[in-house]
């Protein structure tokens, strides 16, 4: 029998993802264009916010949004329904956008006539966490009917997010939601973390955050990020 | 969920590295993943075993070292482990600040392989 060896790797597992996202992220730093990557359960309101922000941003900013559903188009069709261009991404099973999906729905979008494009992730707390889809920011939204442990109990994606939305805050007086228990527990796992707590149904709460994203998309333009 | 392209990655790494050591096969692969991943082992090696099958890793074991996670205090930086996030205690265990730093629970590599 011949002898076992053993061969040294030290390889990050997704290294060639990573590698495509930093090359994704170069290509938009050149050409100015912010990309947020939104995640969430199903049912946080992740559409309803992009509705949102493209309400308020849209005289501000040129935007686009890529649309990731396992495989369904309703999510793209509000969004174009305000006349903002939209890709659709069917991952087709797969639970989570990666670089190379990006990389795919950016070369449909002519990133020369944009600012901003939000990057809808399909929907669960686990897999887009695992996985780099060569934005500069990303985002979670929670909203208040999931409950405030959930940063206790997919600490992953806490640990990886610039900012923390707590969506549907009109309905706290129904829930059992401690929202400074929520920000206690994230911020716990990730210091750096911007936290919103905000309504899209009510408007309540949306400023801070348009305000946020949209110091974040000019600084990233002046090339300050 | 999410283990299948994970897991390709993993295999591809393995193939590459395997042949280029010039192996005939592979009887382990050394995984380090980090407590805060939520990747299941046995489906890590069902997907490996359904991709390797007919090449030089048939057959090969998956051994995933699990990196617990540990934060590090950002006032007196004493580090710490923590083995369950549920608990919702956090803090450290020194001083007692709530103001910590994640220091490791995200690990994600392939360490060594070992072949004939």
């Amino acid at each position: 029998m011949e002898e076992i060896r053993l061969i040294d790797i030290k390889e990050e597992i997704l290294s060639d993802n990573k590698g495509l996202a930093e090359k994704i992220r170069e290509k938009l730093s050149q050409e100015k264009v912010f990309m947020l990557n939104l995640m969430g359960s199903p049912g946080s309101g992740k559409t309803s916010l992009i509705l949102k922000t493209i309400s308020y941003l849209r005289d501000r900013y040129r935007i686009a949004v890529v649309e990731a559903d396992i495989d369904s188009v309703v999510d793209s069709e509000k969004v174009a329904a305000m006349g903002i261009q939209t890709v659709q991404i069917r991952t087709g099973g797969f639970c989570h956008v990666d670089a190379a999906m990006s990389e795919k729905a950016l070369e449909s979008l002519p990133l020369g006539q944009l600012d901003f494009i939000i990057l809808e992730n399909v929907g669960n707390l686990i897999c887009p966490a695992e996985t780099d889809t060569g934005a500069v920011k990303n985002t979670v939204i929670l909203s208040v009917p999931e409950g405030d442990d959930k940063p206790l109990k997919y600490p992953l994606i806490f640990t990886l997010c610039d900012s923390l939305v707590i969506n549907k805050i009109d309905y706290m007086d129904k829930a059992d939601f401690d929202l400074e228990r929520v920000r206690e527990r994230a911020k716990v796992l990730n210091s750096n973390i911007e936290f919103f707590p905000l309504s899209c149904k009510t408007s309540q709460g949306l400023e801070d955050w348009i305000a946020w994203l949209d110091q974040e998309i000019s600084s990233f333009q002046r090339g300050r990020l | 969920m999410h283990e299948l392209p994970i897991t390709k990655s993993i295999y591809q790494m393995v193939l590459k590295h395997a042949k280029r050591g010039n192996a005939e096969r592979v009887i382990s692969v050394n995984l380090e993943i980090g407590a805060l991943s939520d990747l299941q082992d046995e489906w890590l090696q069902r997907y490996f075993d359904y991709l390797s099958r007919g090449t030089i890793a048939d057959g090969a074991k998956l051994i995933i070292d699990r990196v617990p996670v540990a934060f590090q205090c950002n006032h007196c930086q004493q580090s710490f482990e923590v083995y369950s996030l549920l608990k919702d205690d956090l803090s450290c265990t020194q001083c007692g600040s709530r103001e910590v730093t994640l220091v490791s629970g995200r690990e994600y590599q392939v360490k060594n392989l070992e072949v004939q």
